[in-house]
């Protein structure tokens, strides 16, 4: 196994995932698997090749202008928000 | 008469010579979905409703003398697009509660051409997996073999053309989630170039990969839904600005003296014997079709999955962090505090194989191991590239097996991720290196059906649709139909 339960545990951490303790040892199991199996790029001679972002040659980010040209939707964009009030999202209290 | 067997290009003349309403066109496919659900569970949800009306609103225009050559034809979206107003929920629990505010601009550009919604296609959760069984709804039937998975991610709008369901369906390609499940369901399949088709609206996985294209019945069909789909929208940052050809008036061009390279690397050892012989036979009638055949060879191609499966995991646990709990999607019962409103919500909304790669992608990015994975893939991408261009600069286009095997049982891979992964070693080269491509159906291993994969440079669709349409003129498996769908 190259990977262990406590960097199940760590990179779960990083993801933002609560795991079960029942499902972390699959994880180890196939995380250790696919780490090995993306391991064999190591072999790979890319000498000065420049690494790839995107496929197309040439495409730039483009910028629109800054100018508003969409309509304010917020109430309809609400509707699907597990719980709101008064145009804001609730969470749970983060400053005691 | 008979509407379910007939293609778009057909379809759309009956309507206007007002042979058959497009009311009845819808109601006779809505009745075929409704039959086929318990066993091909195709669809995630049916639009019945809404359809009529779409229909109904068609059939008006056509009355009126107004219309297109789509107007009033059914199609089915996969249901990774949003829909105004419907659950679009991407095959994921996470989503299983998210009806869209807004229309994906694939979906506003076909409702606009006057196509009818019949519903959302079933789909891998999130568009991860080859075979459709990570989809929170359960998975989708190969209807050549209820027994056999239909491929994916796009396994729902497979289904759905090779059952006659509907002429149509939308679908994506990532790493050949629209061509492996069209071979594996003897259809055809577009995935066109990247950036040529818009984004806006199609929930993101590993956004330097992703496009939007067609499953359908022919190449002649794909070009006209290709034609209606594609084109610069200001609201896709990645969309590429230069014009859509009207790819219908390729389709007729002779093959004479074109060349067509057979990609070396993709006739290895992983390829099922009777597999290979389907292709090879297509290779031949491509030869007596005037073209001229020769190898060549894509050196770095044998990396195509291991790259991969860095930068598409990588991607997507970027674009899914923002499944948070907090706007829309699940949200966990009770949360202590934010972070457990997070980490519950995004443990107990995601299924097994998102968490995997959202895992390997954090892995791949995180401190320490960005150059050793996420670079070096990076750089392996460019050598993949050029090597395509470089087979480019000798041949018209490339030619090779869509999938490795025919269609495999459900549940056969489910246990063994990295040979599910292997599913897609022939299709994800194009996608890294941008390339527009298609399957198409090829012949039969054992009653299944195969697919043959031709791979154009950038923007060459109409080529490719060309020499697709040139293959369909001469043969008869893309009008073959599984038993009990005909």
């Amino acid at each position: 196994m190259s990977l262990t339960r406590a960097d199940i545990e760590r990179i779960a951490h990083l993801a933002r995932l609560n795991l079960s303790d029942a499902e972390i040892p699959a994880y180890v199991e196939s995380l250790s698997r696919i780490v090995d199996f993306v391991g064999e790029l190591e072999r790979a001679q890319t000498g000065d090749s420049a690494p790839m972002a995107h496929p197309l040659p040439g495409l730039s980010q483009r910028l629109r202008s800054d100018a508003v040209d969409e309509p304010d939707r917020r109430e309809q964009y609400q509707r699907n928000a597990p719980a709101v009030e008064a145009g804001l999202y609730l969470v749970p209290k983060v400053i005691e | 008469m008979t509407l379910h067997t007939q293609s778009v290009a057909e379809l759309g003349k009956g309507l206007h010579e007002r042979k058959f309403s497009s009311v009845e066109l819808t109601r006779a496919l809505l009745e075929r979905v409704r039959a086929s659900q318990p066993t091909l569970n195709a669809l995630i949800t049916v639009t019945a409703d809404q359809a009529l009306a779409q229909a109904a609103a068609a059939d008006a225009e056509i009355a009126a003398g107004r219309g297109g050559l789509l107007t009033g034809i059914p199609l089915v979206h996969k249901d990774i697009f949003c829909t105004e107003g419907v659950l679009t929920s991407c095959g994921s629990k996470m989503l299983a509660n998210f009806e869209s505010p807004y229309d994906a601009t694939v979906v506003a550009r076909l409702k606009s051409a006057g196509m009818v919604m019949l519903g959302k296609a079933n789909m891998d959760e999130f568009a991860m997996g080859s075979s459709n069984e990570t989809s929170y709804f359960g998975p989708v039937r190969n209807p050549w073999d209820t027994a056999m998975v239909p491929g994916g991610s796009s396994g729902g709008s497979a289904a759905v053309v090779a059952a006659r369901l509907a002429p149509v369906a939308t679908a994506t390609d990532t790493g050949g989630s629209i061509r492996q499940p069209a071979a594996l369901c003897g259809v055809t399949g577009l995935k066109p170039t990247y950036g040529r088709v818009s984004r806006y609206g199609m929930i993101a996985f590993a956004s330097s990969l992703d496009q939007a294209g067609i499953i359908c019945g022919s190449a002649e069909d794909a070009a006209l839904l290709l034609g209606a789909m594609a084109g610069f929208d200001p609201r896709d940052s990645t969309s590429v600005d230069s014009p859509v050809p009207d790819y219908r008036t390729a389709l007729g061009e002779s093959l004479e003296g074109k060349t067509i390279g057979l990609v070396r690397e993709f006739f290895d050892k992983g390829l099922d014997p009777s597999c290979e012989q389907p292709i090879r036979e297509a290779i031949r009638q491509y030869e007596r079709l005037g073209a001229k055949v020769r190898e060549v060879s894509c050196p770095n191609l044998p990396l195509s999955v291991p790259t991969y499966y860095v930068v598409a995991p990588a991607e997507c646990s970027s674009n899914l962090a923002r499944f948070d709990g907090v706007r829309f999607g699940h949200r966990c019962e009770n949360p202590r505090d934010l972070m457990d409103l997070y980490t519950r919500s995004r443990g107990e909304g995601f299924g097994a194989e998102v968490k995997r790669r959202i895992m390997t992608g954090t892995y791949v990015l995180s401190a320490g191991y960005y150059d050793a994975y996420y670079i070096k893939a990076q750089r392996v991408r460019q050598l993949i590239s050029q090597d395509f261009a470089r087979a480019f600069e000798q041949v018209d286009l490339l030619a090779g097996p869509t999938s490795p095997t025919p269609a495999f049982p459900i549940g056969a891979k489910v246990s063994d991720p990295i040979t599910m992964y292997l599913n897609d070693i022939y299709t994800i080269g194009a996608n890294l290196a941008g390339l527009p491509a298609l399957s198409l159906p090829c012949g039969f291993s054992d009653g299944l059906p195969v697919g043959l994969q031709l791979i154009g440079p950038h923007f060459a669709e109409a080529k490719l649709l060309n020499a697709a349409h040139q293959y369909q003129q001469q043969t008869e498996w893309h009008k073959r139909i599984p038993e009990g769908y005909a």
